[in-house]
């Protein structure tokens, strides 16, 4: 059984469409990402699989059950983080994980197991109110008050935002010992170098899907070479590149200018000596495997081409 | 690059007993993009509000666009220019009244505003929404607007903080490249963030820990010096040293 | 019922926890009380009486000099005539105008009643009644000290500009208590139900196995336990602080009063559903509930001098009823075959409100 089974979902509020036709399965034990930016879409979708949402047409089960009519079934039986959750502040750590055990009708030491490595880290801290925690350390309190009633399907929207970098690194390293316990995990991001953390990807843009694969196949499809261009000043590289006869795509990518050209037997030599000629200095041109964030730039343009 | 907008000398800031930020020294030139990074609870924050003049320094000194911190906040606060992610903009003032705004705080005179209202809104080409309320705008559209007054009253530098969370790619970069161009003439572009691909995008990066600023330089050497992949990797090497309560 | 235990003991939790709150709920009982209580009884000292003696006689005089002697009342001037009545009244030079009748003390000599005529300025009810009591009191006691048996005497007549039928507005408590089940059931429950859907909890605990009826349940119980607190507390201080006259049955109050707490709180939960954040429902509870309780209910302006829309209106503020049903038991020692219609309109109204707020609390976030 797939424990996520989506169809043709669609949602709209007041004039937006949401959601345009949203299809895909989660399979069972994988960890399964949606990445895109704020207004994509993910939180419509994810409080639709949570039962919060009803869509407007389209199915969608989880865990076997439909989410309008067998709502109350599912609602027990996953666990969810909302992305704005702040659990309750002026309680404390421990308060917190009793109030949401006894709540799902089951108790810490009872799953203490399941959530042990991640509470472990709260421990130290149990009779702080939430409120006084840091990001990262309320980012694991939530993970482990969504996990204490063992659920069979873990729903996280946008776990990390607002989460410094090392805390990220160690939540997705929760995130892959929960899987190796066997629970389905969906989770979604506006990050794209999270992306390669999840065994596949749904790339989201404007209540649709751009893409689904898995990280590697993702950027492996891309047919397309892609040139890190650096030539001192950014700007004026971007600007003289952008209005270069055969460019096909110039991008900013951290401190060098992603570059893609139409030719077929593009020679980064003769590239090199081009700009060299124009009056660009300490040029270095090097090709570099692709990334998830060319493929959705990419597949962004596409979109755009064709609408 | 040879005129220095901020020098930071052994700034510092204690709060009782907390030193919440720890001697840190740096300079930052003219027409650079410098990145701010640390974890929550660092030092940005405070570092941020004594270069903006908010806050006095307990010890050392800084300038700002060659004003004392300290002893001249007024006139630092004509030439600083700020944007943060969460505010900067009235969502319920349209695009033109909000430029307007702006315009008005930072002093220009009617018809200057009405210049740089029309040049503004061309440059971004916003025309067609210049009547529209900024709280109904796409948040990349926002950010950019948000930039762009920041910058209305010419400031030799302007501060963000956490400027691009949560845009798409294509949006993202379009706003960089904002701040390139801007960078090219000549306005300093300091950037508090805790998005490490984000300080990629800078000409250099800070990395503050406990206060301290233990790493300075461009990401391609701090990348070298920290033996690391990215900056991300340079982060967490440094951020596993610190010491402050993580709680 | 675990989880619904454990809900019931995470918001006495919250709500202990939050002092700022926990002082305004039971502080602010406490302070309206002395606030009105102190007001109303400091203004009846030395209220300005002038005197039309139209009689100037012996017993006049000694009746306008035991008003003048007693520490409610000063006499400030004398008036010669019935129109400079109106004139001092509007100016607001003068609090009462006593008027006697002519040949006063010969009438009553003869055996007739002869009148005194009180006036008062009643654009504050509760004062122009306390210092008619007082006056009527003054002259009773007079009458009764020349012939205790006499069946004969004076007759007080009572006049009032301004708002002549004067509805027993003399009590501030059953007002004071329904603005505060106001503002602790109806306020309280509907911030403290917003403030977990704008923290995002709200999706938790949909998604978990409580029912939507015990999560209303849950945030409504610990509200209900406090109002009551609230009201004993009202009640105790009216009773051994101000003296306030209780002469009907406290069962029947208390009950009453219970009725009505189930009335704010089914406000509370209708508000909640449907506004989204906390400012919102603290917005439309005080604008919606707590000012037309204030205003509308009778509670400080008399229905009766209300202009016509206002009276229409007021039938369906609950204070409105409530005040009536208090307002009898406390004074007039009412039962329940008297109040019946309007502890009926207080049900059928709560039922209404619970009927709306169950149907507007969703399961689901839309």
């Amino acid at each position: 059984m797939q424990p996520v089974r989506i169809h043709n979902l669609q949602k709209s509020y007041g004039g937006i469409q949401a959601l345009r036709g949203i299809t895909f399965d989660v399979q069972e034990g994988e960890l399964f990402g949606l990445i895109g930016p704020d207004g994509a879409g993910k939180t419509t979708l994810f409080r639709i699989i949570t039962t919060l949402l009803k869509p407007d047409s389209g199915e969608a089960s989880v865990l076997g059950k439909d989410v309008v009519d067998e709502y109350n079934a599912i609602r027990s039986s996953i666990g969810y983080m909302p992305g704005q959750f702040a659990l309750y502040q002026d309680l404390s750590v421990r308060e917190n994980m009793n109030f949401f055990a006894s709540v799902f009708g089951t108790t810490l030491e009872q799953n203490y197991e399941l959530v042990a490595p991640i509470y472990r880290q709260l421990e130290p801290f149990e009779n702080r109110l939430a409120g006084a925690l840091s990001g990262g350390m309320k980012q694991k309190l939530a993970l482990s008050c969504a996990l204490i009633h063992k659920p069979a399907l873990l729903v996280l929207d946008e776990p990390t935002t607002g989460v410094d970098a090392v805390s990220r690194k160690e939540f997705w390293q929760m995130l892959h010992r929960l899987k190796a316990k066997g629970i389905t995990i969906l989770v979604s991001t506006p990050y794209m170098d999270e992306a390669k953390q999840c065994d596949r990807i749904a790339l989201m843009q404007n209540g649709g899907i751009l893409s689904i694969e898995s990280p590697s196949a993702v950027t492996r499809q891309f047919d397309r070479q892609v040139w890190s261009v650096r030539a001192g000043s950014k700007y004026r590289l971007i600007q003289f590149l952008r209005g270069y006869e055969h460019a096909e795509s110039v991008q900013p990518f951290g401190e060098s200018i992603h570059y893609i050209d139409y030719r077929a037997g593009f020679d980064p030599a003769d590239f090199k000596q081009m700009l060299e000629r124009n009056g660009f200095q300490g040029v270095q041109v090097q090709q570099v495997a692709p990334g998830i964030e060319d493929v959705f730039i990419r597949l962004m343009e596409q979109e755009e081409t064709y609408e | 690059m040879n005129e220095l907008i901020i020098e930071a000398q052994n700034l510092t800031r204690k709060f009782g007993d907390f030193t919440a930020v720890d001697h840190i020294t740096f300079d930052v030139g003219r027409g650079e993009i410098f990145g701010f990074l640390g974890a929550n609870g660092a030092g940005k924050t405070t570092a941020m509000r004594m270069l903006t003049g908010l806050l006095s320094p307990t010890a050392g000194e800084a300038r700002v666009a060659g004003y004392d911190v300290a002893s001249q906040a007024e006139q630092i606060k004509q030439e600083i220019g700020y944007m943060s992610q969460k505010f900067s903009l009235y969502g319920d003032l349209t695009v033109y009244e909000n430029i307007r705004l702006y315009g008005g705080i930072y002093g220009l005179g009617d018809e200057e505003i009405r210049k740089k209202s029309a040049e503004l809104v061309e440059m971004l080409q916003m025309e067609a929404l210049r009547d529209k309320r900024v709280g109904a705008l796409p948040l990349g559209w926002k950010q950019k607007l948000a930039f762009s007054v920041a910058l209305i009253h010419e400031p030799k530098i302007v501060f963000m903080d956490e400027p691009t969370g949560g845009v798409d790619p294509i949006t993202r970069r379009q706003f960089w490249e904002q701040i390139y161009k801007v960078a090219e003439e000549g306005t300093t572009v300091f950037v508090t963030t805790h998005y490490m691909d984000e300080a990629e995008y800078c000409d250099r990066v800070s990395i503050m820990v406990d206060g301290r600023m233990d790493a300075l330089g461009s990401p391609a050497e701090l990348k070298k010096q920290f033996e690391a992949e990215d900056i991300e990797q340079v982060f967490i090497k440094l951020a596993r040293g610190a010491d402050r309560d993580e709680g | 019922m675990q989880s619904f235990r454990a809900f019931i003991i995470k918001e006495f939790k919250q709500i202990y926890r939050d002092k700022r709150t926990l002082l305004v709920l039971f502080g602010m009982p406490i302070i309206q009380m002395l606030l009105f209580g102190f007001a109303i009884r400091n203004e009846v000292e030395n209220a300005r009486v002038m005197v039309l003696d139209r009689s100037g006689d012996a017993v006049t005089r000694q009746l306008t000099g035991k008003i003048d002697a007693s520490r409610y009342f000063t006499i400030t001037g004398q008036l010669q005539r019935y129109d400079e009545i109106d004139s001092y009244f509007q100016q607001g030079n003068v609090d009462e105008v006593v008027i006697f009748e002519e040949d006063f003390a010969r009438r009553l000599e003869r055996g007739e009643r002869p009148a005194v005529h009180v006036v008062t300025d009643a654009s504050n009810p509760n004062l122009a009644q306390l210092i008619q009591q007082y006056s009527s009191a003054i002259l009773l006691d007079y009458q009764q000290r020349r012939a205790p048996e006499s069946r004969t005497g004076l007759t007080t007549r009572v006049n009032m500009l301004f708002n002549p039928q004067l509805e027993s507005v003399n009590l501030f408590v059953p007002g004071l208590i329904a603005v505060i089940l106001m503002l602790v059931s109806a306020l309280m429950t509907s911030i403290s139900i917003t403030r977990e859907k704008e923290m995002g909890n709200m999706e938790i605990l949909l998604v978990s196995p409580l029912h939507p009826g015990q999560i209303i349940i849950g945030k409504v119980l610990p509200y209900l336990v406090l109002a009551f607190v609230n009201v004993l507390t009202v009640l105790a201080l009216a009773q051994w602080v101000f003296d306030v006259p209780f002469r009907g049955s406290y069962g029947l109050f208390l009950a009453e009063s219970l009725l009505f707490i189930f009335t704010a709180l089914a406000l509370g939960v209708f508000i909640s559903a449907k506004a989204s954040d906390q400012q919102t429902a603290m917005m439309v509870s005080l604008a919606g509930l707590l000012l037309p309780t204030v205003l509308l209910s009778g509670f400080i302006f008399p229905i009766s001098s209300m202009p016509q829309p206002l009276q229409w209106l007021s039938h369906i503020i609950p204070a409105r009823w409530f005040l009536v049903i208090v307002r009898s038991i406390m004074l007039k020692d009412s039962g329940l075959l008297f109040l019946w219609k309007e502890t009926l309109v207080l049900v059928v109204m709560t039922l209404g409100f619970i009927a709306l707020g169950i149907k507007s609390f969703k399961i689901r976030l839309e």
